[in-house]
């Protein structure tokens, strides 16, 4: 790349193209690698089964960069994952829930989302109202909301067997994972959000100069609260997919190390740390090549642990582009 | 006698802004020499250039008789230049031995601190200037006079020649001033120079023996100060005298003087806290009145508390009529005022937003339609104010942070205007903006007030005042003390208002 930009402006035309689109390049270098080299890349299957795992990362990921673009930070995704997906199988399975099995499906998915729900009220009132450090704020939950989910559930896997609920994480529509649908249609909403109502302006300018968007008026309260109230219910939705996914809760490893995907996919995708900005199309692309990485060395019997070093490697990389596009 | 400092042809810019034109600057040795000027003159670049801190363009220093290059301020500090500054930069959780001997700690054995010795001479040191204290207690224990003290004493274990004091009274009480003082006569009397940078003109009669002003990054005068007076130092601060004035011309303010009979805002003897604590003011319908008074004297907090962003503890006031209590910002833009703060970057424009975004941040609201921003709308009342206003920019949607400072002052000034208010709030509308869109500024601000609206206006710029208010309310540390009525103000007038109360609170 430095070799590039010292041989004239046409040179430097290309570096300043390839630092924009500097995720969409990555993508496609993957996708290369792998279609040569990883064995039976090019199937329906391998595209499936990277969907229905990329389909959580990216959802929690939108939400994690609506926090990031207030200048924040949600450490607590995980951990609300566990509680959320802990919940559902409790109701479902309870005496209620096998008495009236369509109530109990109901309740199944929409209490554990109240829940994140007031997880995320809670991450938002500590941060915005009693103004706590986001990082030090969301701790709490990222500490004490698996430990919750592990005393609800006595710390036992729970398994079940509920084709209903299940079709959450393993149903399909058109042939395509129906967690993948959910999660384009979610971006869709965001993006509407983000881009064209109030609350989005005024996300965007909060995080772009608080000073400056309280002044104008701007509430900035409660749309920071509503940012980490969005966030934590979409990671309740996350944590129920992974649920259905497996037909079994463990409260211990749902959605352990999230927060740092999600932060990682955030940030490949374009979103700035210091706020201002939420591209949310490029979360999803940020949990795409996150996600293709993993699969990439699993595929070609690279161990895990060394997966993560790659992990840390991308965002690395994503932090270097993304310092030398403010210059 | 040879001087122990001599800067002279300093020129700094940042990324093509001018920050010193021509700045020099000369400390004998033993004498306290203060260094003053507005906000902005220039005095800290200055001040960071001689530690260090930043790279001189051009010119010239000499210390103690040889140029001198310093690149940091540790060399500075070992070459013999102190600094002590606003925010203290000492460690509060450890003792004040160990504040003190910090990076010169006595050995024994070559490895080991020798904590008797340390405490010994830290003792010693404190003792010259008539301090006994605990040194083993930790600094944080003590008051900020006395951590003050304690910044010097270090400056003085370590030798220096030269100590700069930055602000060192902004945060004293006045016994304590007495003792930094005695500190500061104790230091002259040991040989040791003194640049003492202060707002407080008075403090400057006590202890300095010579004053150095600064405006516009350019070093104005140096007098002994004995030879001067305070209004002289004030008017040699702001640049006013009769001939510049003549030459400067007028403000584009001047001109419509009829106020309508009808007042506004009634503001009566409000407090939001120390710093506010007795404002009052009435405001007509179709005019300007200027707040005047020095920096800290309570303007901004008096902007602050007519717009919900301080709120009142005592005293009233009523919108047309109606008692007006705003709690934050929003209500007082629902009661149709705005208010164009002083910093424009940390509290005006939102950089990575467009133009179109900036302007119409404080509109959105009456934006909203089926639940979206209504785009058309905002596109096109947009392109109504760049046009309207002048605003020089190569598309709505180009981010505000390329635009030069005059332009993104009148997005702001949009911004306001944008939602209709009765009355404005105008914070240095024109600070760091270029004289053409000064003058543009200024007029748009003359048209708003003879559409029939009403304007309050805080200005560092005298002739703005002078020119354009009907009335200023001449403030003083957090008080309404006096009101000028136009037409009769002066500069002079205006000026001696500001030093008269000056004087008499001493």
């Amino acid at each position: 790349m430095t070799s590039l930009t010292s041989e004239g402006p046409m040179r430097t035309d290309i570096t300043t193209r390839l630092k924009h689109h500097g995720g969409l390049v990555a993508l496609a270098i993957i996708l290369l690698f792998n279609i040569v080299v990883t064995p039976n890349f090019l199937q329906a299957q391998t595209l499936a089964v990277n969907i229905s795992q990329v389909a959580t990362i990216a959802i929690v990921a939108m939400g994690m960069t609506l926090v990031i673009a207030t200048g924040g930070i949600d450490l607590s995704v995980g951990a609300v994952m566990a509680l959320s997906g802990a919940l559902a199988p409790l109701i479902f399975l309870s005496d209620f829930g096998t008495a009236y099995p369509a109530l109990g499906l109901i309740a199944a998915l929409l209490f554990p989302l109240v829940a994140a729900l007031v997880c995320g009220l809670f991450n938002g009132v500590i941060v915005a109202v009693l103004r706590v450090q986001p990082i030090i704020a969301t701790l709490i939950l990222f500490i004490s909301g698996r430990g919750i989910a592990q005393v609800l559930t006595n710390g036992n896997l729970q398994t079940f067997s509920n084709p209903e609920f299940s079709y959450l994480g393993t149903g399909k529509i058109l042939g395509f994972p129906f967690q993948g649908w959910l999660a384009i249609a979610i971006a869709c909403l965001l993006f509407w959000l983000v881009n064209r109502t109030v609350f989005g302006r005024y996300l965007l300018a909060i995080g772009g100069n608080e000073r400056a968007a309280k002044l104008a008026g701007g509430p900035v309260r409660s749309v920071k609260i509503g940012a980490y109230v969005i966030c934590s219910v979409l990671s309740g939705l996350a944590g129920l997919i992974v649920v259905a996914i497996n037909s079994a809760s463990d409260a211990a490893r749902n959605g352990n190390l999230m927060e740092l995907d999600a932060i990682a996919a955030a940030v490949v995708g374009g979103a700035l740390l210091q706020g201002g900005k939420a591209p949310i199309f490029g979360a999803i692309l940020g949990a795409v090549i996150i996600q293709l990485v993993k699969y990439t060395l699993l595929a070609n019997g690279v161990e895990d642990e060394v997966a993560l070093i790659a992990k840390a490697a991308i965002i690395l990389a994503a932090v270097y582009i993304q310092q030398a596009r403010k210059e | 006698m040879a001087p122990l400092l001599a800067m002279s042809g300093i020129k700094k810019h940042f990324g093509g802004v001018p920050a010193l034109r021509s700045a020099s600057l000369e400390v004998a040795p033993g004498e306290v020499h203060a260094l003053i000027g507005q906000n902005g003159a220039g005095k800290s670049t200055l001040i960071k250039i001689l530690t260090g801190l930043y790279r001189r363009d051009e010119g010239d220093i000499q210390f103690a008789g040889q140029p001198s290059f310093l690149s940091s301020p540790g060399e500075a500090q070992s070459a013999g230049i102190a600094t002590i500054y606003q925010e203290l930069n000492l460690v509060p959780l450890r003792s004040v031995s160990e504040n003190v001997v910090m990076g010169q700690e006595p050995r024994s054995f070559g490895f080991m601190i020798n904590w008797p010795e340390a405490h010994k001479r830290t003792r010693d040191i404190l003792s010259r200037f008539g301090i006994e204290i605990d040194v083993t207690a930790p600094l944080g224990s003590y008051s900020t006079a006395i951590q003050q003290l304690v910044a010097i004493a270090r400056a003085v274990s370590m030798d220096a020649k030269l100590v700069i004091m930055d602000e060192p009274t902004s945060s004293l009480d006045s016994s304590e001033v007495e003792i930094l003082f005695g500190v500061v006569r104790e230091l002259k009397s040991s040989g040791v120079s003194v640049l003492y940078v202060s707002h407080f003109l008075d403090e400057l009669f006590q202890i300095c023996d010579r004053v150095t002003i600064m405006r516009d990054g350019q070093t104005v005068g140096c007098r002994e100060i004995a030879d001067t007076s305070k209004l002289d130092l004030i008017a040699a601060m702001l640049g006013r005298d009769a001939d510049e004035i003549a030459a400067e011309g007028l403000t584009e303010l001047a001109g419509g003087k009829k106020a309508y009979d009808e007042i506004v805002l009634d503001v009566d003897k409000v407090a939001t806290g120390p710093r506010l604590t007795d404002f009052s003011m009435t405001l007509h319908r179709g005019e300007i009145v200027g707040l005047g008074g020095l920096l800290g004297s309570g303007r901004t907090e008096a902007a602050r508390s007519i717009f919900g962003l301080d709120h009142t503890t005592t005293g009233s006031m009523h919108l047309n009529g109606k008692a007006f209590k705003p709690s934050e910002p929003s209500e007082a833009i629902r009661a149709r005022i705005g208010f164009l703060t002083e910093d424009r970057k940390a509290e005006g424009i939102v950089p990575h937003m467009s133009v179109r975004e900036n302007l119409t941040l404080a509109l959105l609201p009456s934006l909203r339609k089926n639940g979206q921003i209504d785009l058309e709308r905002e596109k096109k009342l947009v392109s109504e104010f760049i046009q309207k206003l002048g605003i020089k920019t190569s598309h709505m949607d180009q981010p505000i942070r390329e635009l030069s400072g005059g332009n993104q002052q009148k997005v702001l000034l949009a911004r306001w205007l944008a939602t209709r208010p009765d009355i404005l709030i105008l914070d240095e509308p024109t600070r760091g903006v270029d004289v053409g869109a000064k003058r543009e500024i200024q007029a748009i601000i003359r048209n708003f007030v003879d559409e029939g609206h009403a304007v309050i206006l805080i200005s560092s710029e005298f002739e703005e005042l002078v020119e354009g208010a009907n009335r200023i309310v001449v403030m003083h540390e957090g008080k309404a003390v006096s009101e000028l009525t136009n037409p009769g103000i002066t500069e002079n007038a205006l000026v001696k208002a500001l030093a008269h109360h000056e004087d008499a609170a001493t």
